[in-house]
């Protein structure tokens, strides 16, 4: 099966929250839901968000492997959770999160002249009071406030060495977080209704809001606690990684948007049927290349011929032999899973941070871009390395150093390069790449061309509901029924009709959108006068400008 | 018989069930975004940890007690050797034991509801007249059950109440039935027809989904983007539907 995948290139993340700002326009600034955050970004180390949110000794989310060698919910098998349903014990609360707040705005303007200026204060959104603003989705930003705060980080509490929080001595990174999108989704399995999917075509993993009957079973099984209880609605909501703009070949609104440019979004195929045991072995450490193995070579005449059979189009095969997904997780092998100890399975990889290691070099006073230094400095700086693999793979440092000194290596071949040095083969060698390999990685990770981050193919529908769907073929410009209900004016991709559009659904937004109008003439060349607003000059209507070749 | 007799347990309890039947399939119909618990568990759990569990085992216990003490006939039981002195005494204890959970559980929730100031913003108007015929049926039922069952001289309600609620089922409606019945269970019963009256337009809702699907089903559900519950695509509004062949639409 193929899914949507995401890769954040954490090197890149400046930590500007534009990605949580857009999404929340987009998705989530509707009441009930203030106080959730589809994407969120968080400064490590520090306590996340909701609250420690990965401490599941106390959550309980995610699965644990049984003594019989199964599967299971952590929270308690089905029995044990519908016994609970009439109370979670391990759900959230909305102080977890944080008070959703707003400000008496209107105080500002209608206030009395009065010798004091009028202020506005903040108000809940729970209950209209006042309230004092004690902790929010990013309260611990850029360590703010994290002396007192990170001792409580799940991750450095599990780490041997002792951390100190002090300014001086301390490492920090950003970590954009989404839905996962798991192949193995824990709340999807904990919904007593059966109301939250994972979609067949590409993966992505939803709420049916019309099925969820509000038993909130979903948000305590998630490790990563991204589904969120709409408190006014009762109904689950979480990450849709923008399925209408994935549909139509678009990316999703935080990627869009992301100042970095450090997401990148393609498919990944991956045998379904061999997820279950992968999840299911033993030893926890074990479980990234577990995951690496389900994922399928798209290069693969076999796979290909599979997913044929399946009834994949061409188009998405040849999508998934693009993606910079199978590229960075398999060719490259320097993405890794968050958390892949929970055992979900999740399908958005992170690049690790190689600044924590950089900064460390060249504050020193060495060259934090010559390939030994920074060799040496992994190998030697435990604390940002052993913190990073209990975030991506269950606290086992190899694969961790692996992909930093890959990126190490690109960073001092690369720099070779530019200055004009002779570039050294011995780099790229010392890390198992060859130049070739670790050129283009570089032009996937340092030019991150916009086609080449985004690798999303249309979904497809039925040819004959798109045909259906066109409405009258003669209203095309210069038709017959040119002009008419139906035809393409200037108003939008459904034109100017009498009535309700027919169907006008996402699926058919391309189709819509890629018909003949009056700026994209039927026949180059042609223009139809009577469509012409009077403005600019179409291409065929004046000859050519005398001097083409000259600046105007 | 008057014409009240006929009025409160006749038309009453026809009218009610109508309403509720139709009332549900219409809801369940037009309004599934609307169809949930609404638990509030977000904004408090102190209380909530040990109120709705208590209320909810309580009532389940109660339900299934009505189940039996109004639809099986007696002749029935005692055909398995449930002599009337064995059912008065079941009846009595665990009833009691299933009507100190339930109001208790009832009574923090309505504390809760009524003190915590998140709760009670979000309590809407509906919720309140709920409240107010289910706490009104529960008191009823318990005050019956204390006053003629444990302090009294017992009453049997299956010669009375429940050949009454069988012959409403059976289309042959007996009001005479009801007429010598103590006042509180005919307080009881009134409240809760009423109850039964305004279920399908409050939360209460929520008990017919009761996942028990949840037992047998696989862990993970996989849907296509094409089903037709599917998101994506919506259907055509009325009046614009496509002309098809009638073959294929039978099929859908």
């Amino acid at each position: 099966m193929a899914q949507m995948s995401m890769i954040m290139n954490l090197d890149k993340c400046i930590g500007c929250h534009t990605c949580s700002v857009t999404c929340k326009q987009v998705w989530t600034n509707r009441t009930g839901v203030e106080y959730a955050w589809f994407n969120n970004v968080e400064t490590r180390p520090g306590i996340g968000y909701p609250r420690e949110y990965e401490n599941q000794e106390k959550w309980k989310g995610g699965w644990v492997r049984n003594k019989r060698g199964r599967l299971q919910l952590k929270a308690g098998g089905r029995l044990k959770k519908l016994s609970q349903i009439f109370n979670n014990p391990n759900l959230p609360q909305i102080d977890d999160y944080y008070e959703p707040w707003t400000y008496d705005y209107d105080m500002l303007t209608t206030a009395p002249a009065g010798t004091q200026s009028p202020v506005a204060r903040p108000k809940s959104l729970l209950t209209g009071q006042d309230m004092d603003i004690k902790w929010s989705g990013n309260w611990d930003d850029n360590l703010g406030g994290s002396q007192e705060t990170a001792a409580q980080d799940p991750i450095l509490a599990t780490m041997s060495e002792h951390v100190k929080m002090e300014f001086e001595e301390t490492f920090m990174f950003y970590l954009p977080r989404i839905c996962e999108h798991c192949l193995n989704p824990a709340c999807v399995a904990a919904c007593p209704s059966g109301a939250m999917y994972k979609r067949e075509e590409d993966g992505i993993v939803l709420v049916d809001e019309d099925g969820c009957r509000g038993w909130r079973m979903c948000v305590s099984a998630c490790p990563y606690k991204k589904v969120y209880f709409n408190h006014k609605t009762g109904k689950a909501e979480k990450c849709t990684l923008c399925y209408p703009l994935i549909e139509q070949g678009k990316p999703t609104i935080c990627s869009e948007t992301c100042v970095g440019r450090l997401r990148y979004l393609g498919l990944m195929l991956y045998d379904a049927d061999a997820v279950l045991a992968a999840a299911s072995i033993e030893n926890d450490q074990d479980l990234l290349d577990a995951q690496r193995a389900c994922f399928l070579d798209p290069f693969d005449p076999e796979v290909i011929a599979a997913a044929k059979a399946e009834g994949m189009a061409d188009d998405w095969i040849e999508a998934a032999q693009n993606s910079p997904i199978y590229k960075l997780i398999s060719e490259y092998e320097i993405a890794l899973p968050l958390h892949p100890e929970y055992r979900t399975m999740p399908m958005v990889w992170y690049i690790p941070p190689l600044s924590p290691v950089v900064d460390v070099v060249s504050n020193s006073g060495s060259d934090g871009e010559d390939a030994r230094t920074l060799f040496a400095a992994i190998d030697k700086l435990r604390i940002p390395v052993e913190y990073l693999a209990g975030l991506f793979s269950a606290g086992d440092v190899v694969p961790v150093e692996l992909s930093l000194r890959k990126l190490a290596a690109m960073r001092a071949y690369m720099r070779d390069i530019n200055l004009g040095n002779e570039p050294d083969e011995r780099i790229p060698n010392a890390v198992g790449m060859t130049s070739e390999t670790i050129t283009a990685m570089y032009r996937l990770l340092a030019i991150a061309k916009y086609e080449d981050r985004y690798v999303i193919p249309k979904a497809h529908v039925e040819t004959a509901r798109e045909l259906e769907e066109l409405g009258c073929s003669l209203d095309t410009d210069g038709g017959p029924g040119m002009g008419g209900p139906g035809s393409a004016g200037h108003s939008g991709p459904y034109g100017n009709t009498v009535g309700m559009p027919l169907g006008a659904t996402v699926d058919n937004y391309n189709t819509m959108t890629g018909r003949p109008s009056a700026t994209a003439p039927t026949t180059p060349g042609r223009v139809n006068l009577l469509n012409w607003n009077g403005k600019g000059a179409p291409q065929g209507m004046f000859p050519p400008i005398a001097d083409a070749g000259s600046p105007a | 018989m008057t014409a009240w007799d006929y009025l409160l347990w006749v038309a009453f309890p026809y009218a009610a069930s109508g309403v509720f039947v139709v009332g549900h399939l219409l809801r369940f119909r037009y309004d599934q975004f609307g169809w949930t618990s609404r638990s509030s568990q977000t904004y408090e759990n102190r209380l909530l940890r040990w109120g709705s569990p208590m209320f909810h085992y309580g009532i389940l216990m109660v339900i299934g007690g009505h189940v039996v003490g109004l639809f099986i006939p007696k002749p029935w039981l005692e055909f398995f050797g449930v002599t009337e002195h064995m059912y008065h005494l079941g009846a009595t204890w665990l009833g009691s034991f299933a009507a100190v959970l339930t109001v208790a559980g009832l009574a923090i929730l309505i504390y809760r509801r009524r003190l915590t100031k998140r709760v009670l913003l979000v309590t809407t108007v509906m919720d309140k007249v709920m409240y107010v015929f289910l706490a009104s049926t529960i008191t009823f039922g318990t005050t019956a059950t204390v006053l003629y069952q444990i302090f009294g001289g017992g009453y049997d309600y299956r010669g009375s109440i429940s050949p009454w609620i069988r012959s409403l089922y059976s289309l042959q409606p007996d009001p005479s039935l009801m007429s010598d019945v103590p006042f509180f269970f005919q307080l009881h019963v009134l409240t809760a027809t009423a109850l039964f009256l305004l279920w399908p337009f409050t939360r209460l809702v929520h008990v017919f989904s009761a996942p028990l699907g949840y037992l047998v089903r696989p862990y993970v559900v996989y849907r296509s983007r094409d089903a037709p519950r599917g998101a994506g695509s919506r259907p055509p509004r009325r009046g614009w539907e496509k002309s098809e062949r009638p073959l294929e639409r039978s099929r859908k």
